[in-house]
């Protein structure tokens, strides 16, 4: 099926298209004769035949509520071990830890040094410490300098995970206010990994998904409540 | 394994063979990115490139050597953690005649300052040796000169504030437009002195070691070869500091210690040392 057709007969969006593509705005303002592109590189990342082993989220500003609409959104044998990085000020406080498990059937702790990556659990960045993911499926800590401002930082999480699980990981940008997680997206993209936004229309500060999409490194552009469907479809077919 | 592994895996086997210093025995994540960081600041491309310049070139590998072992750290970071040993560890210390304090992983010194003016404040410095050991030369240099950054210095008295300091940060420093210097005063009774933690054993026997945020780079193994360094090198009931999101537990001296200040990471160290006479009549 022609791109033109496509389009025209709903299976897909531009926007998506663009996305899926790859293309930054410029290449596709560019794009002299897009409609005979080939419609393989459409479903060049489609799920089938994946099987993917972690799931990384970055976020800031707005994202404990997203993070709670997508953590009690998710099946009750969600069976990916999810990591993330939530921006938070330097001094440590259980309040997150424990707003996130109230919401969640998985298991919810902050990194400790050495924590091995296992299904079934949710592993939180503490507060001034970056997260890093060893290529034997350990967590480790630094207190390295700040990545965008920002430690932890979700460019520290996203490259280390995608150099140690390349194409079998998924990464999530959320709502929030600076580009953390842009360089790690691109990173995530380069190792064959799948990558979700949540749509910027959606998030309560825009600023930080907008950014991977905009360099055309997003797979899937979702509300929050189809980022938790997304996933649960993933692990069914997973299986 | 992909290429950049095998050019990780090849730089840190040259610079074993060259100096002596194992970085296998750290964990992998931190010194790869460690490494691209300081690739970045080279002319070179790959990091297969740095490593004729570990075999050959000693400057170029003690800029390199520096990237990858010295952390940036800050004038009484944590303050909270400062605030603890002034209010709980201090009072048990001014019980002794003569105290020995080991920084263990001092870095650039920013930690030592900290504990110095901590010290001078309650008023134990003149009793006190602080020893401050890295196995990094340069940056034990940098530790000695007491020069820090002026740019930082708003930060560092913010920190000092909040952990109880009882006047004002500006009071132990000159400032001029680039930098602070600390008063010489304060490392009058501070020994600095290169110990490799992988390597090397105890030094002399301590009331107070302080070793936060160097553990968490290290593997399993070398975690716990250096805590039993630790455990060694303590007097009884002598306190160990450690990060805030490092523990001993699940560590081969967990049975050593017990929680003094849970939530500062601060232990005390239950492990009896045979005294000399004992030593002398243990049956063989």
């Amino acid at each position: 099926m022609q791109i033109q057709e496509a389009i025209n007969e709903g299976v897909v969006d531009r926007t998506t298209l663009r996305s899926r593509l790859f293309l930054t705005w410029r290449d596709w303002s560019n794009l002299e004769d897009w409609t005979n592109l080939k419609t393989a590189n459409l479903f060049a990342n489609n799920t089938k035949g994946m099987s993917y082993e972690l799931v990384v989220i970055g976020t800031s500003a707005g994202g404990l509520n997203a993070l709670q609409k997508i953590l009690s959104g998710l099946a009750k044998d969600f069976n990916l071990p999810i990591v993330i990085v939530q921006h938070r000020l330097p001094v440590a406080d259980e309040f997150m830890v424990f707003t996130l498990q109230e919401s969640c059937d998985l298991q919810v702790k902050e990194v400790d040094q050495s924590d091995w990556i296992e299904p079934g659990w949710v592993y939180l960045a503490p507060a001034n410490y970056h997260v890093l993911v060893e290529r034997d499926k350990q967590l480790s800590l630094s207190i390295d300098e700040k990545v965008c401002y920002s430690r932890p930082s979700i460019d520290v999480l996203f490259e280390t995970a995608a150099n140690a699980y390349e194409h079998r990981l998924i990464g999530i940008i959320l709502t929030g206010a600076n580009q953390d997680g842009t360089d790690g997206m691109i990173k995530i993209k380069e190792k064959g990994g799948l990558t979700l936004a949540q749509d910027p229309e959606t998030a309560e500060v825009e600023v930080m998904p907008r950014a991977p999409i905009e360099r055309g490194v997003v797979d899937e552009i979702l509300s929050l409540e189809a980022i938790a469907r997304y996933l649960n479809r993933i692990i069914q077919e997973n299986r | 394994m992909n290429i950049e592994q095998i050019e990780i895996n090849l730089l840190l086997e040259a610079i074993y063979q060259r100096y002596g210093y194992d970085y296998r025995q750290y964990n992998q994540a931190s010194i790869e990115r460690r490494v691209k960081h300081h690739l970045a600041k080279t002319e070179h491309n790959t990091i297969a490139d740095l490593i004729p310049d570990v075999i050959h070139n000693p400057n170029a590998f003690n800029a390199l050597f520096f990237d990858i072992s010295v952390t940036v750290t800050e004038i009484f970071r944590d303050p909270w953690f400062f605030r603890a040993l002034r209010e709980k560890v201090i009072p048990f210390l001014e019980t002794f005649p003569f105290i020995n304090v080991w920084q263990a992983g001092c870095a650039t010194g920013e930690e030592v300052i900290s504990l110095a003016i901590l010290l001078q404040e309650e008023g134990l410095y003149n009793r006190t040796r602080i020893y401050a050991t890295d196995f990094n030369d340069a940056a034990l240099e940098t530790a000695k000169s007491r020069i820090y950054s002026v740019e930082k210095i708003k930060e560092y008295s913010s920190n000092y504030q909040k952990s109880g300091g009882k006047s004002s940060l500006a009071d132990y420093y000159h400032a001029n437009y680039h930098s602070a210097i600390f008063d010489s005063a304060l490392f009058k009774n501070i020994t600095f002195a290169n110990h490799n933690l992988a390597t090397d054993g105890i030094f002399a026997e301590m009331h107070l070691i302080l070793c936060r945020n160097v553990l968490i780079y290290f593997n399993r193994d070398l975690q716990n070869r250096v805590l039993s360094v630790f455990r060694d090198s303590l007097r009884y009931n002598g306190f160990l500091c450690l990060g805030s999101k490092e523990t001993v537990q699940f560590s081969s001296v967990q049975q050593d210690f017990v929680d003094f200040s849970v939530k500062e990471k601060i232990y005390q160290c239950k492990s009896r040392k045979l005294s000399t006479k004992e030593l002398l009549t243990e049956p063989h």
